[in-house]
């Protein structure tokens, strides 16, 4: 095989592909489709409790048209980080969907399921041996920190989707693995240049934004020197402008990029408009790094919450917003004190929306809102004291006037959109790790079953 | 003085895994990139300041090709934390598109 065409039907399965563009891709005869399925973008709570981000319906129109496309075609299919955060129980459900749709078309393929879930004792034994590495900006982190997260994940490379397939798995789920791993692995088991296999992933794992329209599929067509990338339809087009620029998205450094195995350098890469939607990338590389190791995501739980929203539109209060909110915390704090409650076992926080909730006003920058929405968050150790709290709030989050002790100031009344006025969130998380664990094998810490249909 | 956001084509904020964030300053032609990459204003210790971070974090990477700047420094907390305002660090971009160059 001299060259090979990946399908990339869109940057993550879940999200909705194009029917149409993904039809069109599929005439492009590819000979693999791959996908990634994950991201810890939308914050902890995902990989703590296990869970997908999207909605089944949605995840099975994507498997749908993904599956039916591999198997029509005769291809692998690739997919990872299964169930936004790639745990074991949402890889399981990530898979018990796709299974559905095997079943219901009765099509005869082999499976494999990668687990990258990662045992607590096994980290802690990776710990005493030394093997576990802080990366730049990690929280500190104690033996007993992954004891404290309710799961753990590792990013696999590319190497766990080559043995699967090796093996006679035509459909490869995989739990967490990096977001370019999944795309490069079918080039790499086919000797195809490894600097573009790398640097072609990280540019189309995010689909069509490395076009210049959102919402298509893109092709990447890798060979023994570069890589070649294009929308599968007419009006889209990668230029090396739009290529380039994607490679800036949601990364540290884009001349450098760290993969399980080692890195791939993009600093000399030349990108050339091959036809008016193709553009051609030579001279990326990869660098084998001395020592394999997987990247650790650990999620644990962080107290309990509960939410109040009022809406504020009063004159008077809005044109000394910063004073009237301090002049709340202050007076509802000393009522907290008097009713009893232990500060070290609760915090609370005032936001308003409308003002600087999103944005932290500039220095020196005077703003009045027409108005605000006041968002009460009150994080504590039992759910219990969350709400309680919350309640104590609340005759000052509906009278509070802007002067207590002015006999000018008539009793405000503000406005509540819901009742019951406050919200218990119940749990809420925190990410714990930024870390790497070294293995002695690509294979040692991931588990990979087989299912024959 | 002109704003950054008066010079800059574009200017874009996201989350680089839960412990980063990363924003991108791209001009249109030479002369907007040259202003930018030559202003004391876009510098390490002025996004130290901006963002609450220490100037010794803060790395900037620059694309004369496509006319970019590219900043990326580690978030004063992980992304979700118990009071985030900006889970994907989508919006913090606006912070440094008002500094006047």
């Amino acid at each position: 095989m001299e060259s090979c065409k990946i399908l990339i039907p869109a940057g993550a399965c879940g999200v909705g592909i194009n029917d149409a563009a993904f039809a069109s891709g599929l005439a492009f005869k590819p000979d693999c489709i791959a996908m990634d399925a994950g991201s810890t973008d939308s914050g902890p709570a995902y990989l703590a409790k296990g869970i997908c981000k999207y909605s089944d319906q949605s995840l099975e129109h994507d498997l749908e048209l993904s599956i039916s496309g591999a198997v029509e075609l005769g291809i692998p299919l690739f997919i990872s980080s299964c169930g936004t955060c790639g745990t074991d129980s949402s890889l399981e459900h990530f898979v018990s969907i796709a299974e559905k749709i095997i079943k219901r078309h009765g099509y005869h393929v082999k499976i494999a399921v990668i687990s990258s879930q990662m045992d607590a004792a096994l980290l802690e034994r990776k710990w005493d041996e030394g093997k576990i590495h802080a990366l730049p900006g990690a929280p500190e982190i104690q033996r007993d920190s992954f004891a404290s997260c309710s799961n753990i994940v590792g990013l696999m490379g590319a190497e766990p989707f080559i043995e699967a397939h090796k093996n006679g798995a035509q459909i490869v789920f995989a739990g967490r693995a990096t977001d370019t791993g999944v795309v490069a692995a079918y080039g790499l088991m086919q000797g195809m240049h490894e600097g573009a296999c790398w640097h072609g992933a990280k540019v189309t794992e995010c689909g069509p934004q490395c076009s210049d329209t959102s919402g298509v599929c893109v092709i990447l067509e890798l060979d023994r020197s570069g890589f070649t990338v294009y929308p599968t339809v007419p009006e889209a087009h990668c230029t090396p402008y739009t290529v380039s620029a994607h490679l800036l998205y949601e990364n540290t450094d884009p001349f450098r990029l760290t993969e399980p195995g080692g890195s791939f350098i993009t600093e000399d890469a030349v990108y050339t408009q091959l036809t008016p939607q193709a553009c051609r990338v030579t001279g990326s590389r990869f660098e084998r790094a001395a020592q394999y190791t997987m990247k650790l995501e650990g999620a644990r739980l962080a107290g309990y919450q509960n939410i109040s929203l009022v809406g504020v539109a009063d004159p008077d209060i809005l044109a000394n917003l910063d004073r009237w909110t301090a002049f709340m915390s202050d007076y509802v704090q000393g009522i907290l004190d008097k009713h009893g409650f232990d500060r070290s076992t609760y915090s609370f926080h005032i936001r308003c929306y409308g003002y600087d909730a999103v944005v932290p006003l500039m220095a020196g920058e005077n703003y009045v809102p027409r108005e605000v929405g006041l968002l009460l968050t009150v994080t504590a150790d039992t759910q219990e004291i969350a709400t309680a709290v919350a309640k104590e709030f609340n005759p000052y989050l509906l009278h509070l006037p802007k002067d207590v002790q002015s006999a000018d100031d008539l009793l405000p009344t503000f406005a509540f959109p819901f009742s019951p006025v406050d919200t218990p969130r119940g749990p809420v998380y925190e990410f714990v790790l930024h870390h790497v664990v070294e293995v002695d094998d690509p294979l040692e810490l991931v588990r990979i079953r087989y299912r024959q249909y | 003085m002109a704003k950054l956001q008066e010079v800059a084509k574009y200017v874009r904020s996201k989350n680089a895994g839960p412990f980063w964030a990363t924003i991108e300053i791209f001009c249109s032609s030479e002369a907007d990139y040259q202003q930018v990459i030559q202003s004391k204003n876009i510098s390490k210790a002025s996004i130290a300041a901006l963002y609450s971070v220490a100037a010794a974090d803060v790395q900037m990477y620059y694309i004369p090709d496509i006319y970019v700047v590219k900043i990326s420094f580690p978030r004063p907390y992980p992304s979700g934390y118990r009071y985030e305002r900006d889970m994907h660090y989508g919006q913090q971009y606006r912070l440094l598109a008002q500094v006047e160059l």
